[in-house]
């Protein structure tokens, strides 16, 4: 009897998915468990496994379509069946096909196989407008070969669609004209400038040219899934949650020291970072103060029962909270290694729902990239967030005289309606003293 | 050059013809005696004898279906078929078996058939006579639809047609009988399957064909008066289509309006419109536009009739629409 697979729903918030890619052709065979689709959801791409072992009959959507969560995707024909039977089979008949949405055009080159490469490819390069704009494809051609920024042509056109004579007149009118016209929609610095800042061992690019007609055109980026639902979370906490932050640095000579140690005894792949300690520190400290290893709800505050560590990594177009589950009971070693294998998997755009799913607290280390001390964003409904900086050797006093030690400073952003500061202090103290002790942490 | 008819040019082409290759001969309904339905064939019958001009039973299938042998069997003939809309009751014959002998069989067979018919409106003749439903035989692979527009195209086409070893569906519009050109004097033939830049212009690109390519020149003069040049490109044959000419005239002007007499719904002007987006895109500057039939059945009230039916104004209004 035919199988259908439908849209799976992989997150308590999910409400359709982006089929991405079918990885199971029709008429190939498919096993149990084995990969039938990936499928970009607002957090992550996931791959879809068959619950079924046959012969995949019929993909119900295409790659790029966008398909609520429980409707039907594909059918799958049992060992034996006549595939083509299984695709007429009433149950496959009973089947109404989801209105399944194209996905935009950005989304479906960026994502998709194409499913017509060649003509596609041809134009897509000029597919793109600047939002509300409009020009018809050979104004668009000649804007693309003179390098002129549709957003800076007026159109002449019906709704103001730019054509052919309106970027004509553009190239003819005088240069200045039009420098004066482009001036006020640049509210921004340049963005080389920008990054010139940062890098300034970089060579130096070539001095910018001043000519309208040469000026690179404004670049639109839309805003992928992960970076929406990023941009949603965060106005989210940002709006709701009243922030309080309070810093407090730490000695690490004696965690530092003690890392060292352990991992002369680990494998390469079992090798303890710092923030695996702090993982640790932290899971522990939350034992002690479970109303910071809680949940907003409504008019209530959910303590939870596990302590679930949350931990940011920076993944491309955006960044996910991994989850070390239980790290209160887990040794470090465990900690190391599971972070680790979550971390990558993120990287890796194969994250699955359950990596991404339940923390109750969560942390932020952006100590790699040598900063002193920052604040983070809470992730909601999460109560608090640790963000932490670099471990750095600074003179520090010891014993009425000057010496150098190893120092690092975190943050705790905290919820006012949740907590309030005497308490968050007294957590970051209770963090001191396994972070400061860090054999407690082994204990 | 002399100044000749529609009907003049379609009967000489014939005449000619038949004077050149005996094979040639003429079969249809009242061809003979009568001289034709629309006297194409008068004197005919006086002057090549009733072997080579017969009259038949009133039965397209037995006229096409007659032809189709006897052009398998070594002769050339040009069945005439009354109107378009009998050709629906032979329809069997011309895209079952016209269309597709050369093919099946291997390339053994070779089909020197024209099938000459009569199609448009605007004579009140009713909604089951007049019809322009030339898109639903350039469907077909394997059959040649042509359908000239002046009486110099007719009568080179035609006679290309006549030389032509393949099966020709060749179209003529009965209110262009009367249009009176100018011909080139003695023998010329005009190749199948070629479009043509039928007047020359910078701002606009008007493709169109038969009766319709009379109708289009009017609304180019007119338009020429507002200071709008429109380019018109006769299609002449409408399979194989010959998209070159329109290509290269739309690469110029970068806009478009097809006009045709049948109806929009999968038309001639779906097709081109289509090409034009598929093979000149970059150089679209505005939506192409169709200029058709309106989608009733033709109304015999001669007002309806003319309403219903593409007339000047509505090229002028779409060319507008374009631009």
């Amino acid at each position: 009897m035919a199988e259908i697979v439908k849209m799976p729903k992989l997150g308590f918030d999910m409400a359709e998915g982006t089929l991405i890619k079918w990885v199971v052709q029709e008429g190939e065979k498919v096993e149990k468990g084995s990969v039938l689709a990936e499928i970009e959801t607002d957090k992550a791409t996931v791959e879809v496994e068959s619950n079924y072992e046959g012969v995949v009959a019929r993909h119900l959507v295409e790659a790029g379509a966008i398909v609520p969560v429980n409707s039907p995707i594909a059918i799958i024909a049992a060992p034996g069946e006549d595939v083509k039977k299984a695709s007429e089979s009433p149950e496959a008949q009973a089947i109404t096909l989801p209105e399944t949405e194209p996905a935009s055009e950005e989304k479906a080159a960026e994502t998709a196989p194409a499913p017509a490469p060649a003509a596609e490819a041809e134009t897509s390069e000029d597919a793109r407008l600047p939002e509300g704009v409009r020009a018809s494809p050979i104004a668009r051609r000649m804007a693309s070969d003179a390098r002129v920024n549709l957003s800076q042509v007026a159109g002449s056109g019906p709704s103001g669609r730019i054509v052919k004579k309106d970027i004509m007149a553009y190239l003819q009118a005088p240069a200045l004209a039009k420098a004066a016209a482009s001036a006020p929609a640049r509210g921004e610095p340049a963005p080389q400038l920008a990054e010139k800042a940062v890098k300034p061992l970089t060579p130096l690019a070539p001095l910018p040219t001043l000519s309208g007609a040469e000026t690179p055109a404004d670049e639109i980026v839309p805003l992928n899934r992960l970076r929406l639902a990023i941009g949603r979370r965060m106005v989210e906490a940002k709006q709701q949650a009243p922030h309080f932050y309070i810093t407090h640095e730490y000695d690490v000579d004696a965690l530092m020291a003690l890392r060292q140690q352990a991992n002369s005894m680990l494998q390469e792949d079992e090798k303890i970072s710092v923030n695996d300690f702090i993982v640790k520190g932290v899971a522990l400290a939350l034992r002690q103060f479970p109303n910071l290893n809680a949940s907003k709800n409504d008019d209530q505050v959910i303590r939870h029962g596990a302590v679930n560590i949350g931990v940011a990594v920076a993944v491309e177009g955006g960044l996910l909270t991994v989850v070390c589950r239980d790290a209160d009971h887990k040794p470090l070693r465990q900690i190391a290694v599971e972070v680790r294998t979550l971390a990558s998997r993120a990287r890796e755009g194969k994250v699955r729902p359950e990596d991404i799913e339940g923390s109750t607290f969560s942390i932020s280390n952006l100590g790699m990239f040598d900063v002193e001390n920052f604040s983070a964003i809470i992730n909601p409904p999460e109560a608090a967030i640790l963000a932490v900086g670099s471990a750095r050797q600074v003179p520090v006093v010891k014993h009425e005289s000057l010496t150098i030690g190893w120092r690092m400073k975190a943050t705790i952003s905290v919820d006012h309606r949740v907590s309030d500061g005497a308490e968050a202090a007294r957590f970051m103290q209770a963090l001191a003293d396994y972070l400061e002790e860090p054999l407690k942490l082994l204990l | 050059m002399t100044r000749i008819t529609m009907r003049e040019a379609i009967s000489q082409a014939m005449w000619e013809e038949m004077e050149r290759d005996p094979d040639v001969f003429i079969l249809g309904e009242e061809v003979g005696v009568w001289g034709g339905s629309y006297a194409v064939t008068k004197g005919f019958y006086d002057h090549f004898g009733e072997k080579r001009v017969r009259d038949t039973p009133i039965s397209e299938s037995t006229i096409v279906g007659a032809a189709i042998g006897s052009a398998l069997t070594g002769l050339r003939p040009i069945a005439e078929i009354m109107t378009i809309n009998f050709a629906f009751s032979a329809m069997d014959h011309i895209v079952n078996q016209a269309a597709k002998l050369h093919y099946m069989f291997g390339g053994q067979l070779i089909l020197p058939l024209v099938i000459r018919t009569v199609g448009g409106g605007g004579r009140q003749l009713g909604a089951t006579h007049s019809q322009t439903p030339d898109a639903i035989f350039a469907h077909f692979p394997g059959l040649k639809v042509v359908a000239p527009g002046t009486p110099e195209d007719a009568k080179g086409l035609l006679k290309s047609a006549i030389r032509s070893n393949d099966p020709i569906f060749f179209i003529e519009h009965a209110t262009l009988y009367q249009t009176r050109a100018e011909v080139p004097d003695g023998d010329y033939i005009t190749p199948i399957g070629k479009s043509k830049v039928h007047r020359e212009g910078r701002d606009v690109t008007i493709v169109t064909y038969s009766k319709m390519l009379e109708t289009s020149s009017k609304a180019a003069e007119q338009l020429s008066g507002m200071g709008i040049e429109a380019e018109i490109i006769d299609l002449r044959t409408l399979r194989p289509l010959d998209m070159e000419p329109v290509l290269e005239s739309f690469r110029k002007t970068n806009r478009a309006v097809i006009v045709e007499e049948g109806w929009r719904s999968y038309g001639v002007g779906a097709e081109v419109t289509a090409r034009i987006y598929e093979e000149a895109f970059d150089y679209v500057d505005a939506p192409i536009q169709r200029v058709a039939q309106k989608e009733v059945p033709l109304p015999y009230n001669r007002t309806l009739e003319q309403l219903a039916l593409p007339q000047v104004e509505d090229v002028v209004q779409a060319v507008k629409e374009v631009l």
